[in-house]
């Protein structure tokens, strides 16, 4: 099995559709956002960025006690191309696994949105800024930065998980025992997409770190000061 | 700080032909085992009430084309068709989004 979203049938209707809305809120703030700040020469790069987490999310890679992990992706996406256009290109990836990969529920993809574009891409960029604070407001504290809010993500998603489960789960299953068994395994599932996520950023970093939102304002050749918006006028 | 910058076609093309190279290389290799959430699921009980999908039954379903005898091929042709209609969506999308802020911008702005 590759990948592996949340499947109809696991969380209610109700809790489904809640979600469903929550996300498309997300996403059209995403879009709004995406739309007012994103500068020419990121279009391919969105593109790119989307098309890598389709890929890697296909390389699951064992854990322990014959359980896997994939790369969720949002960090890397959110660092990439910032939290908007990440939230975007995370939830294409979702969209277009639930459609032609029959991967997690059409009833569930609000769910999935939340989890992996919302908690993923937003909260984990919040990660992201914080702990790049904490390393020090310079170019190399980008790569280890997300490296960290990598690992953090999958474990924000699995408590996301829990919560969406407490709410609407099918089952009189003892949450306290599902968050620690969703919390214990991502935490294994985060080393891999810390490490994954700072391989690539650290390649982008090398090759290209101004295509690199999570490194604006912190690169010495750049006009440091000057806002996303403003481009070629 | 020397700049020597790699161009932007050059730089989408490489990552594109990772993104290529992992999908033909490395998912066939993929763990099989179920993956952290289907695992505590299935530990719990939160399975029991899932069903299929929808488009269960689709020409990609569970990231193989139907009718391909050979595993490893599948997969590669699956991830292949995946990321070429993920990048052409979200390229095509983005590209749309800024063409529409250009247009908007000629008339008076809205506050």
């Amino acid at each position: 099995m590759l990948a592996m979203h949340i499947p109809d049938g696991f969380v209610d209707g109700p809790t489904s559709l809640g979600a469903a809305l929550l996300a498309i809120a997300v996403i059209a703030y995403s879009l709004r956002m995406t739309a007012r700040t994103l500068d020419e020469r990121e279009v391919p790069v969105v593109g790119l960025v989307a098309a890598f987490v389709f890929a890697v999310q296909m390389l699951n890679f064992p854990v322990a006690n014959g359980t896997s992990g994939h790369l969720l992706g949002g960090v890397l996406a959110a660092v990439m191309v910032g939290p908007y256009a990440g939230a975007l290109a995370v939830t294409v990836v979702l969209v277009v696994q639930a459609l032609l990969f029959a991967d997690g529920g059409l009833s569930a993809l609000g769910l999935n949105v939340i989890n992996m574009a919302l908690v993923g891409a937003y909260l984990g960029y919040g990660v992201f800024l914080i702990v790049r604070r904490l390393l020090g407001r310079s170019p190399a504290s980008v790569t280890p930065a997300a490296g960290v809010a990598a690992f953090c993500a999958p474990v924000l998603a699995s408590v996301a998980f829990t919560i969406e489960y407490a709410i609407g789960g099918n089952d009189a299953v003892s949450i306290g025992a599902v968050a620690a068994s969703m919390i214990g395994v991502h935490v294994l599932i985060g080393i891999g997409e810390g490490v994954i996520t700072a391989v690539a950023v650290g390649a982008v970093m090398a090759a290209r770190p101004d295509l690199v939102y999570g490194a604006r304002g912190l690169l010495v050749a750049e006009p440091a000061t000057a806002p996303a918006v403003a481009n070629v006028a | 700080m020397a700049r020597r910058s790699v161009p932007l076609a050059v730089f989408v093309a490489a990552g594109l032909a990772v993104a290529i190279a992992l999908v033909v290389f490395v998912a066939p290799h993929a763990s099989s085992s179920p993956d952290g959430l289907e695992k505590v699921a299935a530990d719990h009980g939160i399975d029991r009430n899932a069903r299929a999908s929808a488009v269960a039954d689709g020409p990609l379903a569970g990231y193989g084309v139907s009718g391909v005898g050979d595993d490893a091929v599948s997969t590669i042709v699956a991830g292949l068709v995946g990321v070429t209609v993920t990048f052409v969506v979200v390229a095509g999308g983005m590209w749309l989004l800024r063409r529409r802020r250009l247009d908007t911008r000629a008339e008076p702005a809205p506050g």
